[in-house]
């Protein structure tokens, strides 16, 4: 079929043309201090290219882990698909409990052609550190999909249960007309994790759509931020953004914050925006424990349920796997 | 089965029971009624062990077992089972997996195998018929949308699924039209068996037309101040409930 799935240092042998092209034509060296860092060091990564009109039969998976003590990881993710084909792709991570924090500043670049479409799922799963907030993956990573081609469509759905620090905004440039990005979230930070996350979806071309479901879960001490920026350009006429923003907190030390960000240069631009904080419902969790259902099953069973829009986007058996990796993360946080 | 001795509950910075002894054997059903903030409701939640009603005093025995002792989940996988006032909706959580998950983690307790997805739809085949639960029920998120009606006709289904002990309907008929009353209260008479007992709790007679009782108690000031068989509902109901606090 033609599609090449590698590791990027063999793409950088076997197909150097493509590298060339797409290599930091998304996230170019110069974005940010973190996305330098990558572009200085980085070793290695995966590499993705779909051929026009191929639609990649089966789900394309990487696995990511940090070993070595006091170090540093900077992977880059370089995904194409041409014209009329279309990929999902899923990555995972995790890291063996350290005392010491660890920096991940990975690189992520998605290019859309036209009629092309990318769905893009990360478990993110890096060592939170622990109960007292010692140790922990310092998770500050740069993602970008740009959707170039008419009717292109970029999606990005996360699960983050992992790192002491998250700083994480996969975004997506509108550019080919009716072209749609899409942003699924469920962040979760328990003990004394903070998770600032987000996306920005850039409407540059016409008739651009761009949807965004983000569910942030506090308990511990656990700090969640939504971050999220919508621009809409001069020249995006009909652009269409829906958002929604919704936080559930667990016990009274924890915290949600939302900072949405509207820029709107384009008067026939219509955006939504809704957000709701709540409190995980005593009513509810009582309502189950009557049924038979021991607490934490009960909290695991009310949690999944807000997050249930984000699971769906899950291709199944990762789903299954999200949802199980969610009530580890929220062990303990009630009782 | 159930025995009650002296219960005192505190909710709200207020005392609302203040000394109840109530005795129920297994295959009877108990009526408590009484006027609103007699502390019907109040006895319904501390039994079934909700947070916000604490036990100030007094012992509960279930199957000779300390029942005060016990967290809210192990009360109900013990066989207590209680019909909310107010069903809570719970969104995303489809409703059939929230059974599933209330009956396994009872069979669990009792050391009986779970129920696979097959065993367990066959089971709710057989038990959604006589209060008309349709698959659209099933299907939605836990009592969410549901209306007042649909959402008491589920609980009773829960309840004729999870097949408790004791059954604690806490004013079940609150807001429902006569045919859904008719519906509840066949559902609640076809569960009525020599080893299963019901507690009643209901302001109006009304429910106690298709629910007939063994016995009748009512509430007032936090305390039972009378007790006798059915026909002390009918009395009520002629003579209201001042009758009861003026003697």
């Amino acid at each position: 079929m033609g599609i090449i799935f590698m590791s990027f240092s063999e793409a950088v042998q076997h197909h150097p043309d493509l590298v060339k092209k797409y290599l930091g034509s998304v996230v170019p060296h110069t974005d940010n201090f973190f996305a330098a860092l990558n572009s200085a060091v980085f070793s290695d990564g995966s590499f993705v290219y779909v051929p026009k009109g191929v639609r990649c039969p089966m789900e394309l998976s990487t696995y990511f882990r940090i070993n070595a003590k006091d170090t540093g990881q900077f992977e880059r993710t370089l995904i194409i698909a041409d014209e009329g084909s279309s990929v999902s792709y899923l990555e995972g991570c995790t890291a063996p409990m350290r005392d010491e924090n660890q920096l991940h500043a990975a690189v992520v670049e998605l290019v859309a052609h036209d009629d092309a479409t990318i769905k893009y799922s990360t478990i993110q799963n890096w060592y939170p550190g622990d109960k007292e907030g010692k140790g922990g993956i310092y998770n500050f990573v740069t993602k970008r999909g740009l959707c170039q081609g008419r009717r292109s469509k970029i999606t990005w759905t996360q699960v983050e249960t992992g790192s002491a620090i998250t700083w994480k905004y996969p975004g997506c440039i509108l550019q080919g007309d009716g072209s749609i990005g899409e942003f699924y979230s469920v962040a979760t930070t328990n003990n004394w994790q903070q998770a600032d996350t987000g996306t920005k979806m850039v409407h540059v071309g016409k008739n651009t759509r761009s949807t965004i479901v983000s569910k942030g879960i506090s308990a511990g001490h656990g700090q969640n931020t939504y971050r999220g920026l919508v621009r809409i350009g001069k020249n995006a006429k009909n652009a269409r953004n829906y958002s929604q923003c919704d936080s559930l907190l667990i016990g009274d030390k924890c915290g949600a914050h939302t900072f949405p960000y509207l820029e709107i240069r384009n008067t026939s631009a219509k955006v939504e925006h809704e957000a709701s904080t709540s409190k995980i419902g005593e009513d509810q969790i009582f309502y189950c424990r009557q049924r038979g259902l021991p607490l934490e099953d009960a909290i695991n069973m009310i949690v999944s349920g807000f997050c249930k829009e984000v699971f769906r986007e899950l291709p199944m058996e990762f789903a299954v796997e999200a949802q199980k990796l969610l009530s580890v993360s929220l062990e303990g946080s009630v009782g | 089965m159930l025995d009650i001795r002296n219960l005192q509950v505190r909710a709200d910075d207020k005392d609302i029971l203040k000394g109840i002894d109530l005795h129920v054997n297994a295959g009877e059903v108990h009526a408590i009624m009484g006027p609103n903030g007699s502390g019907k409701s109040t006895l319904a939640r501390a039994l079934s062990g909700h947070p916000e009603y604490a036990v100030t005093g007094g012992e509960v025995t279930f199957e000779g077992k300390d029942l005060l002792a016990m967290d809210p989940d192990e009360r109900a996988r013990e066989g207590v089972f209680m019909a909310f006032q107010y069903p809570v909706e719970i969104a995303g959580v489809n409703n059939a997996n929230f059974l599933k998950a209330a009956l396994n983690a009872k069979r669990k307790h009792n050391g009986q195998p779970e129920l696979d997805a097959y065993e367990f739809i066959s089971l709710v085949k057989e038990k959604s018929k006589l209060l008309e639960i349709d698959d659209s029920m099933l299907k939605r998120a836990v009592n969410e949308g549901f209306s007042g009606g649909e959402k008491k006709r589920n609980e009773i289904f829960q309840l004729a699924l999870l097949e408790p002990r004791l059954a604690i309907l806490d004013e079940t008929d609150s807001g429902l039209d006569i045919d859904a009353l008719k519906l509840v209260s066949a559902g609640v008479n076809a569960m009525r068996s020599p080893d299963r007992a019901f507690i009643v709790v209901t302001h109006y007679q009304r429910l106690l037309a298709y629910i007939v009782p063994d016995y009748v108690h009512v509430l007032s000031g936090g305390k039972i101040v009378k007790s006798g068989g059915k026909e002390l509902a009918l009395e009520l109901e002629a003579k209201g409930y001042g009758w009861i606090d003026a003697a």
